[in-house]
């Protein structure tokens, strides 16, 4: 079992997985959204191939209106 | 056709609009198109999570493909935030880097922390970014943040949301009159006239949103801001007279006047 925080709640997973899994999970799959993970971005053609850990901090961003 | 020109690119319109506070992504396009305005701010936030995704999104409503996004900084009080919340943005938006930096002082005030917007400017600089910055009226701090290599400034009318307009129209000249890059008016513009006043002084263009958006008819509103702004600017290119105080001069021929 890993915890991770997205967007600043805690979320279980049973075992470590990659980003784009974590945007399925979310039904986040093909939307237009930005990821970074413990302050650095990860790529969206980095989505795949990184594992995500226990512990791992997980901001994940759209656009929306704003002035 | 005299146009805007920021970082390299052309523009035709001088009115940039924000697209926070509408009822609803109908209005918000429609408040857009009736501006004219081709340049729209953004705001980058948390996905909500357990949201349906089915829901309609904002890059739906007002396509980055029509119009070019400009993503802030809104609601940053540090450097740090608004750096990292950027290079969110440019990873969101598949590399843009024309950015509005704004590093706020308090919640209450949204005054512009000038201090950590000079850091954070050095940073995005150094990074690639072109960044477009909210600042203060403060003509030396307008200029270092020239020098420090942002392709436009954009100190405040008066505070963000206000509605007061222009409260110090001689440091917005004094900008103007030093700073070789775009001066952009941003924040406090209330009804039209503010708008054009902002534009007889010679900035070159105008960003706004609650004035639209917060106004009783938004959609006519942007209408009356759109033309506003092409007034204000035809009229400082064409040279205000000057004022007479004291010394009316009649328009009319003073000869030939019946009885005389």
């Amino acid at each position: 079992m890993i915890t991770l925080k997205v967007n600043g709640e805690p979320r279980q997973f049973p075992q470590p997985l990659p980003i784009s899994a974590l945007l399925a999970e979310l039904n986040l799959t093909g939307k237009r959204v930005a990821v970074e993970r413990n302050g650095e971005i990860v790529p969206k053609s980095q989505h795949d191939a990184v594992l995500l850990a226990d512990g791992d901090q997980l901001e994940i961003v759209v656009a929306v209106g704003g002035g | 056709m005299d146009s805007l020109v920021i970082a390299g690119k052309t523009y035709s319109s001088r009115l940039l609009v924000g697209t926070g506070k509408y009822k609803d992504f109908d209005e918000t396009r429609a408040a857009i198109d009736a501006s004219g305005a081709e340049i729209i701010t953004v705001a980058i936030r948390r996905t909500n999570i357990g949201q349906d995704p089915s829901q309609p999104s904002l890059l739906d409503a007002v396509p980055p493909s029509r119009f070019t996004y400009l993503p802030n900084t809104a609601g940053c009080y540090t450097a740090d935030d608004a750096i990292r919340t950027l290079r969110l943005a440019r990873e969101l938006l598949d590399g843009h880097d024309l950015v509005k930096l704004e590093v706020l002082g308090d919640p209450q005030s949204l005054y512009p922390n000038v201090v950590e917007t000079l850091k954070a400017a050095e940073v995005l600089v150094k990074d690639g970014f072109k960044v477009m910055v909210y600042t203060s009226d403060d003509p030396i701090i307008a200029k270092q943040l020239e020098d420090i290599g942002c392709v436009a400034v954009m100190p405040l009318a008066s505070l963000i949301g206000s509605g007061m307009g222009i409260l110090n129209p001689w440091n917005l000249m004094i900008i103007r009159d030093r700073l070789k890059v775009p001066v952009i008016v941003d924040a406090g513009v209330g009804t039209a006239s503010d708008a054009a006043i902002a534009m007889e002084l010679g900035c070159d263009a105008v960003l706004m949103n609650t004035a639209i958006a917060g106004a009783g008819k938004p959609v006519l509103m942007a209408s009356a801001m759109k033309k506003a702004v092409e007034a204000g600017r035809e009229a400082f290119l064409a040279g205000r007279m000057a004022k007479k105080i004291y010394q009316a001069s009649p328009s009319s021929p003073t000869t030939g006047i019946i009885g005389s």
